[in-house]
């Protein structure tokens, strides 16, 4: 038998037909948000209902505020943004597809519900109207984001044409240092292999040092796979998945449960399957990263400094890095821990799980907010969870303030939004230019060093909190 | 869908690199409905400054106003998934893009909308958006068929498309209907994986 890969096995299960160069795949689950509203459009001008609707599941998280909820769809107060919510919420209920509303108890951001609820598993091909669709890969799934076209698409066929792209493995062995996380090392590899490094490929992660992350740790990686321009990102599930699927709502129960888990083992990369493309990093070199610029790729140790564009080593990369420093406001040569920086935001499908939350509030004791600095959950499971182990209490304490969950400053598009030149740290995944609003310049980190930031007002190392300036 | 066949045309150089959707259509459009307003939301932030003031971007002057074509730099599209970005190079008029290499997401939904994107090496495209700058009126063609793009001074820069992609763009073939042609497999396909995979469909095992 020919040794395969991960995602060989899980391509060759969904796979229906070739016609010609492209594959039509049977997709499982497809997973969507306000923007969706694009796709039931031109399905409805397709004159197409959704085929399966009960493999369909909507969510309310890129324009939700993150104060007022109390008050529902009301409490929104530009009419074109509760429009948003309410649209996706009118066109889920006409064609019967599940539906986490603003009101819904475990209402959230799309990459942090569905898997809280179990219903992203090891061997699935999951698509989602959004980039970061890749998060899901984290439990050995197929998971990649489509645009509008692609997705009503799905809803109308249940079904996709794709590509097959190549594979990348991304092997990272040994231990993560003091003061180093999953965001870190992500950063770490996309400064690594680029912006572009993955485009077209599916990426698996593998290594000691992935097999050591939480399912939390491994979602922020994936989620960050496009960011390398992967189509995918996979992390072969194992024991650590198993127990925190284990007796989720949507988790198979009893026999079915034995039965899954059989065929969960067998998910996993053959030892001799050949990758297209193979990279290796040290954990033990990975430390604490931040970006410099409006790139993911702009990533540097914080200890570094602002590269000085005449030493990029081309002109094409020089014209970069000068149109990248002077957005965002930085001197060649500058200390990052020299950066000062207007505000905070802890937050978004990248960080914003309970353990995002618990190692923010592991440094937001230590000191008090110089700078506003705002907690967004990324899910009301996680809020509650958060306000059970009173981090929320550590939060305000410090001066930071608790939000309600949503996707808030990580795309700014509920109102929430830096002011033009403002500077932010953030734990999301995007420092793209205009991002976090019109003007704004971002500086993506870990949890820890967001908060870390939040006390000193400026980026600093976290791993030199505590010790004289 | 629009067919595409050959186009000649204004091409605009874009010099930099990682242009994301983000630029091609700001966020806060993503509420408008397909429609024209789109040809106004095409990379906004930089043709209008947060004051309200036109900044003269090179999309509002002559005759790149009038591009079908932009000649870009490497991972072209990078970034969200959002169609919107489509929609609005659509409604401007772009049929093409040339860059070095595309976001995968993107460059899927260029397809789907039946614009072409045509990679060409980066020092191919760096040369052709020189010539464009030094001589904007000058006109690109971009052949399918063929499969050759020419450049102003009539030099042919070939490129590889997948033949699948090939046939839907020069057919303006619509996914749906193309996927209809095979509705029995499909459906024999779902049944058998729906047996071998009760995990997965908890709401038909549970019924
Ligand atoms: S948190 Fe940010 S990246 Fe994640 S889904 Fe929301 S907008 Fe997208």
């Amino acid at each position: 038998m020919q040794a395969e890969t991960l995602f060989s096995k899980i391509w060759q299960r969904h796979h229906i037909l070739t016609d010609e160069d492209e594959s039509l795949l049977y997709i499982d689950r497809a997973i969507a948000q306000e923007n969706t509203y694009h796709a039931f459009v031109a399905l409805e001008a397709a004159g197409r209902r959704v085929l399966r609707p009960r493999q369909v599941w909507c969510f309310t998280d890129h324009y939700v505020p993150t104060t007022g909820r109390a008050q529902g769809l009301a409490g929104i107060p530009v009419a074109e943004i509760r429009g948003m919510v309410e649209k996706l919420q009118d066109y889920a209920r006409r064609h019967g597809t599940h539906l986490y509303g603003i009101d819904h108890a475990q209402q959230g951001i799309m990459h942090v519900v569905p898997p809280e609820l179990g219903l992203v598993q090891p061997g699935m091909a999951l698509i989602g109207n959004d980039s970061h669709t890749s998060t899901h890969g984290a439990f050995g799934c197929l998971a990649f984001g489509v645009g509008a076209s692609e997705f009503a698409h799905v809803m109308a066929t249940q079904t996709l044409w794709q590509r097959r792209p190549s594979t990348l493995r991304i092997r990272v062995d040994g231990r993560l240092g003091f003061g180093v996380s999953a965001k870190d090392l992500i950063l770490s590899i996309i400064a690594t292999i680029g912006a572009d490094g993955a485009n077209d490929h599916a990426i698996e992660y593998a290594g000691t040092a992935i097999e050591a992350l939480s399912m939390e740790g491994r979602m922020t990686v994936c989620n960050m796979s496009i960011e390398a321009g992967g189509r995918a990102g996979l992390v072969a599930s194992d024991d650590t998945t198993f127990a925190y699927l284990e007796g989720r709502e949507q988790s198979p129960r009893g026999a079915a449960w034995e039965r899954a888990l059989d065929r969960w083992r067998a998910l996993r990369s053959d030892g001799p399957a050949v990758f297209d493309r193979e990279v290796r990093l040290d954990a033990a070199t990975i430390p604490p990263t931040v970006t410099w610029g409006v790139s993911p790729e702009h990533a540097l140790p914080v200890d570094g400094c602002v590269p000085d564009p005449s030493r990029a080593g081309d002109e094409r990369r020089e014209a970069q890095w000068r149109t990248a420093i002077d957005y965002m406001g930085l001197v060649p040569g500058m200390a990052l821990t020299d950066i000062a920086v207007d505000r905070v935001f802890i937050g978004s499908c990248t960080n914003a799980r309970i353990e995002d939350l618990r190692a923010a509030a592991a440094v937001a004791r230590l000191g008090k907010a110089q700078v506003p600095t705002w907690v967004v959950p990324g899910s009301q499971g996680v809020r509650r969870q958060a306000e059970a182990e009173g981090l929320d209490r550590i939060f305000t304490a410090a001066g930071f303030e608790w939000r309600d969950p949503g996707c808030s400053l990580c795309t700014a598009i509920n109102g929430d939004q830096l002011a033009p030149g403002e500077r932010c740290v953030s734990t999301s995944n995007r420092n793209f230019r205009n991002r976090q609003g019109p003007g704004g310049r971002t500086h993506l980190a870990s949890p820890a060093m967001a908060a870390a930031a939040a006390l000193h007002g400026r980026l600093v190392d976290v791993r030199r909190l505590g010790a004289p300036d | 869908m629009q067919p595409f066949t050959t186009v000649t045309g204004i091409a605009a150089p874009i010099d930099e690199a990682n242009v994301d959707t983000n630029q091609l259509c700001p966020t806060r459009f993503n509420k408008v409905p397909r429609g024209p307003r789109y040809r106004e939301i095409l990379f906004y932030d930089q043709r209008v400054d947060p004051q309200g003031q036109r900044t003269g971007f090179l999309l509002d002057r002559e005759p790149w106003n009038r591009a079908q074509i932009l000649v870009a730099d490497a991972n072209f599209g990078c970034g969200s998934s959002r169609e919107t970005a489509v929609y609005a190079l659509d409604e401007f008029g772009i049929r093409c893009v040339i860059a070095p290499s595309f976001g995968d997401i993107f460059d899927a939904n260029c397809a789907k909308n039946g614009l072409l994107t045509v990679v060409l090496p980066a020092p191919v495209c760096a040369r052709l958006r020189e010539r464009l700058h030094a001589n904007p009126a000058a006109p690109v063609t971009v052949d399918l068929a063929e499969q050759v793009v020419v450049d102003p001074e009539g030099g042919r820069h070939a490129f590889t498309i997948a033949p699948i992609r090939k046939r839907c763009l020069l057919n303006g073939f619509d996914d749906i209907a193309r996927t209809g042609e095979y509705a029995s497999r499909i459906e024999a396909f779902e049944a058998a994986h729906r047996a071998a995979h009760p995990e997965m469909f908890p709401d038909e095992t549970s019924a």
